[in-house]
């Protein structure tokens, strides 16, 4: 229990969290493990957890009939997927896919929301931190929707 | 053509005249994107990486492109992507096609200045091109520099230009090389997503490291904000612009940028000088 403390209080996503906090997340993460080309969620799974990889490459993809799989982001070690725990419908959006040997944390997203419906100090800070994820990729997704790399019109 | 001179006339250096080369080698980079090797009568050539020339595909038009080679190969090299009337004249030329060329123009990348440093070069696109020349000259010196290091965002893995060169940097122990595109079908193995993405997976010294980015102006941006974030200063960042061309040496005011003319004060220019006028709209 302690390693997997240490662990992910390593993870830049909990970086700098107060230990009692960083104890409490500890009590509903654990460490998983997939193969190369294993599913991680499929689109319209229940979404009861996110991952925060710690080696390996995970592409977040959207399959469209007669175009086959497409990725829209890669995730890498030091990153973070997965927030449709968050609020209702509660499913995943997207299929996430290893790309290589990937080891991850993942972190029960109903076991979080029951610590953080209790302890609003550590709902705060835990969504303050989403929501800064949730930013970054909001503007990293305009840059791409810009499709800056075309021809100016 | 030595840096400073281009075209002469009876012993007057013109700069408003180009010089008649020769295609000497087509590549095709992607499906819009075309390099050339460019033979000049006055043989070998040097330039500055980071500076341009005014090339004209004769017939239709000039435009300013940067020159994409390896400076000590003595080479001419320019890479194009079609996107209007010149653009494509100057891509569908030939080897032993004629090629007008005037210059080198322009303030290039302050590699020398950065010796000691980690480098940072990060290219968006087509902007790879301008920047190539800097990293061949880093590398042809590495032991000079600390760690360096090329991100490179395209739109899509077949849009990626210089691939086997990439590929062979990525090779090397001494570089650390990601590449990523905005969107890619199941068979691409490397990263997607925005080039910004990338700043976080590099290990630098934000003190010690000097940065070149090149690309779409909106990408330069976020590249140079994203580095800020990591601390590095301003003065530390370098961006490449593109202004529209005329004369190409600071005469006819067509490239106008506040108070540059991107042509004679650029195309080179530390973020610290530049980022209050990246923000406005009228210029
Ligand atoms: C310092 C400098 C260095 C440059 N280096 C290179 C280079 O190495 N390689 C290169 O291919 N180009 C480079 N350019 C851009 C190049 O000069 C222009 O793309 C070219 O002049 C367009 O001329 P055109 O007649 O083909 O198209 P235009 O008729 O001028 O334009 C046709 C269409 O293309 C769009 N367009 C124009 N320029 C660009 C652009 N840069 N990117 C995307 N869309 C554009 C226009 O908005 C228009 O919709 C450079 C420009 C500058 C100022
Ligand atoms: S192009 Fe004439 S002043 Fe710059």
């Amino acid at each position: 229990m302690e390693t997997l403390e240490r662990i992910l209080g390593e993870q830049p996503f909990f970086a700098g969290l107060n230990p009692e906090f960083l104890r409490l997340a500890t009590g509903c993460a654990n460490n998983v493990r997939f193969a190369a080309g294993e599913f991680i969620c499929k689109e319209d799974d229940p979404a009861d957890r996110f991952y925060l990889v710690r080696h390996g490459h995970v592409a977040l993809q959207l399959f469209a009939p007669g175009r086959g799989a497409m990725t829209f982001q890669t995730v890498g070690p030091g990153e973070m997927f997965g927030m449709s725990w968050i609020a209702p419908p509660y499913k995943w959006t997207y299929d996430a896919r290893a790309l290589e040997l990937t080891r991850a944390l993942a972190v029960d997203g109903l076991c979080l929301r029951d610590k953080c419906d209790h302890d609003h100090d550590l709902g705060y800070e835990l969504m303050q931190r989403f929501l800064s994820r949730t930013i970054e990729s909001l503007h990293a997704t305009r840059l791409q929707l810009l499709d800056v790399y075309g021809a100016k019109v | 053509m030595a840096m400073s001179e281009t075209a002469s006339m009876g012993g007057v250096e013109d700069r408003t005249i180009p010089c008649v080369g020769r295609v000497s080698a087509r590549r095709i980079e992607s499906s819009d994107v075309v390099t050339l090797d460019v033979e000049t009568p006055e043989g070998p050539v040097r330039y500055a990486p980071g500076q341009f020339n005014m090339l004209t595909a004769f017939g239709v038009g000039e435009s300013a492109i940067s020159i994409s080679g390896d400076p000590a190969s003595g080479r001419l090299t320019h890479t194009v992507r079609a996107v209007g009337p010149v653009s494509r004249a100057l891509c569908n030329l030939r080897p032993g096609d004629a090629i007008g060329v005037r210059g080198p123009f322009g303030v290039g990348w302050p590699i020398g200045t950065a010796a000691t440093r980690d480098l940072l070069f990060v290219a968006g696109g087509l902007g790879l091109a301008p920047l190539r020349p800097a990293i061949y000259a880093a590398l042809a010196e590495r032991s000079r520099y600390g760690k360096i290091a090329i991100l490179y965002g395209a739109r899509s893995p077949d849009s990626i230009i210089f691939r086997r060169e990439l590929e062979g940097w990525r090779g090397r122990f001494d570089l650390h090389v990601e590449a990523t595109v905005d969107h890619a079908l199941d068979d691409w193995r490397g990263h997607v997503g925005v080039v910004t993405n990338l700043i976080s997976q590099v290990e630098f010294d934000a003190e010690q490291a000097t940065a070149f980015a090149c690309g779409p102006e909106i990408m330069m941006r976020f590249v140079a904000q994203a580095l800020v974030a990591r601390e590095m200063r301003e003065s530390d960042i370098h961006l490449s612009m593109e202004r529209n061309m005329k004369c190409g040496y600071g005469q006819c005011g067509h490239c106008q940028f506040g108070p540059f003319f991107v042509c004679r004060d650029g195309p080179v220019f530390a973020y610290e000088a530049i980022r209050p006028l990246l923000a406005l709209r009228e210029i």
